[in-house]
């Protein structure tokens, strides 16, 4: 059968999500957050919460996260966004408010937003994009880089005696008795991409339920500061950020 | 059963970053030897016969610019 008569909608199986709108994003070539995007979009197609679903932006790359998925969204003051989407669940109960946060934005400059907002277990869903280095302002160090791992603040690589040791603050979170599911994804494969958009459905069905703070990190890259190709950066991830940041659910309940 | 496959590429919002070409199993797609506007190499299908619909290049790419089309043979 000739192409031109398999490229027929009768024979659609797959397309972009109509929840995405047709801004092209400003990120990277190869860079996860258009992946996560792309998924947060179409769990939001499939539930048909489109205009049920309030998202918060993070400071970071993904600030303009609001040009790119068609729902309403507020943008939070840096590593504040678990705190303003407290606010906007609490003020509209009856919508899904989901956060979405860097590492620098998440795992430093907010520590406390988020970690009394899954302490108070708000019935939010928070996005967690970890690649293990602060994107948007050219690579600095972050609380989740890896030891040894250059970067532009540690130029010989992250030492534990200078730097301190890299943090898992998934694991910390699983702690608290506010969160009802912790997971911790990738979205480098087809396989890794839909489980990472199955775990972003049961986030916004535990919200409805009211059962608590769901939180899924996405191990990321950012091949621009890593300064690799995106294939290369995928590989490096495999390699040396799933021994350290393994993939899995942390808590399930 | 078997499928066969076919992709459109948004050749024009492609950012050439090879991830799908990486995901491909069937090793149909290649970024092309020419460039859009903004001078990026674009994904295309350099061996459509062998595309089986799978979506694989499609879930993974981060700028959702390929349409997977897919028939029972
Ligand atoms: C109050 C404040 N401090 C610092 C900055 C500078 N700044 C912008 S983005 C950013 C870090 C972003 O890193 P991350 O959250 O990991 O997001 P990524 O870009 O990697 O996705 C920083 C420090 C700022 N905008 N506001
Ligand atoms: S700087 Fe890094 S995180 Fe930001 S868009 Fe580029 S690859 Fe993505
Ligand atoms: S993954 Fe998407 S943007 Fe990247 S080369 Fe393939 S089609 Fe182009
Ligand atoms: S649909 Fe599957 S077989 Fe066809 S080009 Fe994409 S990944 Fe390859
Ligand atoms: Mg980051």
């Amino acid at each position: 059968m000739d192409v031109k008569d398999i490229i027929n909608p009768e024979n659609f199986v797959y397309g972009k999500s109509k929840v995405l709108t047709d801004t092209v994003m400003h990120y990277c070539p190869g860079c996860s957050h258009g992946v996560v995007h792309k998924l947060l979009a179409e769990v939001i197609e499939e539930m048909d919460i489109q205009d049920k679903t309030i998202g918060v932006s993070p400071v970071g790359c993904a600030v303009f996260a609001y040009k790119y998925i068609d729902i309403d969204w507020q943008q939070a003051a840096h590593g504040r966004a678990p705190a303003l989407a407290t606010a906007t669940k609490r003020l509209y109960p009856d919508k899904y408010v989901v956060a979405y946060q860097g590492d620098g934005d998440l795992a430093s400059i907010g520590t406390a937003e988020i970690i009394h907002a899954c302490n108070r277990g708000e019935n939010i869903v928070v996005i967690f994009i970890n690649n293990a280095i602060y994107g948007m302002t050219g690579g600095q160090m972050a609380p989740t880089t890896l030891i040894d791992m250059k970067t532009a603040t540690t130029p010989y690589g992250r030492s534990v005696e200078l730097n301190g040791h890299p943090l898992k603050i998934t694991e910390l979170i699983a702690q608290l008795e506010g969160t009802c599911f912790v997971t911790r994804q990738a979205v480098h494969t087809p396989a890794g991409a839909r489980r990472t958009k199955r775990a972003i459905r049961k986030a916004f069905e535990n919200s409805a339920q009211k059962k608590g703070t769901s939180l899924i990190e996405v191990v990321s890259t950012c091949n621009s500061n890593w300064k690799m190709s995106p294939v290369q950066a995928n590989e490096w991830m495999v390699e040396n950020m799933f021994p350290f940041y393994p993939l899995g659910d942390l808590k399930d309940r | 059963m078997a499928f066969k496959g076919a992709i459109v590429v948004d050749t024009e919002k492609c950012k050439g970053c090879g991830v799908c070409v990486a995901n491909c199993p069937t090793q149909t797609i290649a970024l092309a030897k020419k460039v859009n506007s903004k001078g990026y190499p674009y994904c295309y299908m350099e061996f459509p016969d062998k595309c089986t619909g799978c979506s694989n290049c499609a879930v993974v790419c981060p700028d959702s610019v390929i349409t997977v089309y897919r028939v029972k043979i």
